[in-house]
């Protein structure tokens, strides 16, 4: 039997000053959990009586340790970003990238690419967005390149495992290889290899509000992404952690500094190609990477595989090729394996 | 009432039209569910962002998937 139509409930709205009241609560509470996440998995290892040096029980703690800080500290900068930046949308980014001169376009393309919530089932609705919009088409791959590439998972995850002066390298690297990508996308003509009925979308531009969002909108926001973003990413962290916990638990070291230390040229291109059918995101690269670099793999090479498995996928391919020809789509992915290559051999060189 | 669910067949898409069946049937609509899975089609709706949502031809959300509420919420303000 049908139940009427219900009333859209209307709550009442929370005044702000108990909305920031709970916000500050929900800090001090993350900031204890955080605090004893190390103890609580120490306490368990002896509470169980297990021995703490065997490498079953090191493997075992280092995950659950790892794993749990991982997922405390997602959410909690998810969330924090999440009140920041609830305005920034794809929409928007385009208003902001029209009419631009090229170089000052493919800085902004980069870098808000980066601060976009962005899923990668979204990139072909957004190349024909952005496309048929009148961006240009290097500009468009920047922001393609740079989405993944760089973004507040990358950051968390590689700031947590390999401290801020790499992380600011790797952002930096980042932000580069997708703006000297566009760049040279943009010296060739390349309309003619784009899938035709791109340029054939209507686009019908979406209303934007200009509302200035309360604390309570923001929050909000801030609560759907963490539960939409760590919801997509929880289980690539478990995976990433584990494979670093076998890593460090099981390879010897001697292996990878044979075969992967800093003098070995062919290091980065075999690391680029590894990543390339390991598709996944940099939830679960990172861990893996920082696990290679524990066990003495250079830290160019590690960039290289980290970079190649995020950037460039095949499931990705597939995708971009409902709208790039295919000659485009190999000179696309070819501009971004040298230059994950190039990123490669300069760490490694430099460090 | 005619509901459109804009998404290539991923994840979210199939999230979406589970949630929106349920909201429907909770709420007792008649209602056409259609599903626009080309992307020439879902950019002409104007999203940049899958799935989208759309109600009687008006794109009511894109982006990310709304809750069994929510879309009761978008559905109860669309019929009245």
């Amino acid at each position: 039997m049908p139940t009427p139509l219900p009333t859209p409930t209307l709550r009442q709205p929370t005044p702000t000053g108990v909305t920031a009241a709970r916000l500050v609560l929900l800090g001090v509470t993350w900031a204890i959990v955080f605090a004893f996440n190390e103890w609580v998995w120490d306490a368990a290892v002896s509470g169980m009586s297990l021995d703490p040096h065997s490498r079953a029980t090191e493997a075992a703690h280092y995950f659950l340790y790892d794993s749990a800080k991982l997922l405390l500290l997602l959410v909690g900068m998810i969330f924090a970003i999440g009140l920041l930046r609830s305005t920034i949308n794809p929409e928007r980014v385009r208003a902001a990238l029209e009419g631009r001169p090229l170089l000052l376009a493919l800085v902004l393309a980069a870098i808000l690419g980066a601060v976009t919530p962005f899923c990668s089932c979204s990139s072909i609705p957004l190349f024909i967005g952005f496309v048929a919009a009148g961006i240009p088409l290097g500009v468009t791959l920047t922001f393609l390149i740079a989405s993944p590439l760089v973004n507040e998972v990358a950051v968390v995850v590689l700031g947590d495992t390999f401290g801020w002066g790499v992380t600011g390298a790797y952002v930096a690297a980042g932000l580069i290889l997708a703006i000297l990508a566009g760049l040279l996308l943009s010296r060739f003509d390349l309309r003619d290899q784009v899938e035709a009925f791109v340029f054939a979308t209507p686009i019908s531009k979406l209303h934007l509000d200009g509302a200035k969002p309360t604390l309570a909108d923001r929050v909000k926001a801030a609560r759907i992404e963490v539960r939409d973003i760590v919801g997509r990413v929880w289980v690539w962290v478990l995976i990433g952690v584990g494979i670093g916990a076998v890593i460090h638990g099981w390879v010897p070291e001697a292996f990878f500094v044979e075969h992967a230390g800093a003098d070995n040229p062919a290091a980065v291109p075999i690391a680029t190609i590894v990543g390339i059918p390991l598709y996944s995101n940099a939830a679960a690269a990172i861990p893996i990477g920082e696990a290679l670099y524990a066990k003495g793999v250079a830290l160019g090479t590690v960039f290289s595989f980290m970079m190649a498995t995020v950037a460039l996928s095949l499931p990705e391919a597939v995708m971009l090729r409902r709208v790039l020809k295919p000659r485009l789509l190999v000179i696309f992915f070819g501009i971004v394996g040298v230059g994950i290559m190039t990123i490669g051999y300069i760490f490694n060189w430099v460090s | 009432m005619d509901i459109a669910l804009l998404g290539p067949g991923c994840h979210n898409c199939v999230t979406l039209e589970q949630r929106t069946r349920e909201a429907v049937a909770d709420l007792g609509l008649a209602a056409d569910i259609t599903k626009v899975t080309d992307y020439a089609d879902i950019a002409a709706y104007g999203i940049m962002a899958t799935p989208g949502l759309v109600i009687d031809g008006e794109v009511v959300m894109s982006g990310r998937v709304p809750t069994v509420g929510e879309i009761k919420e978008l559905l109860a303000t669309h019929s009245s």
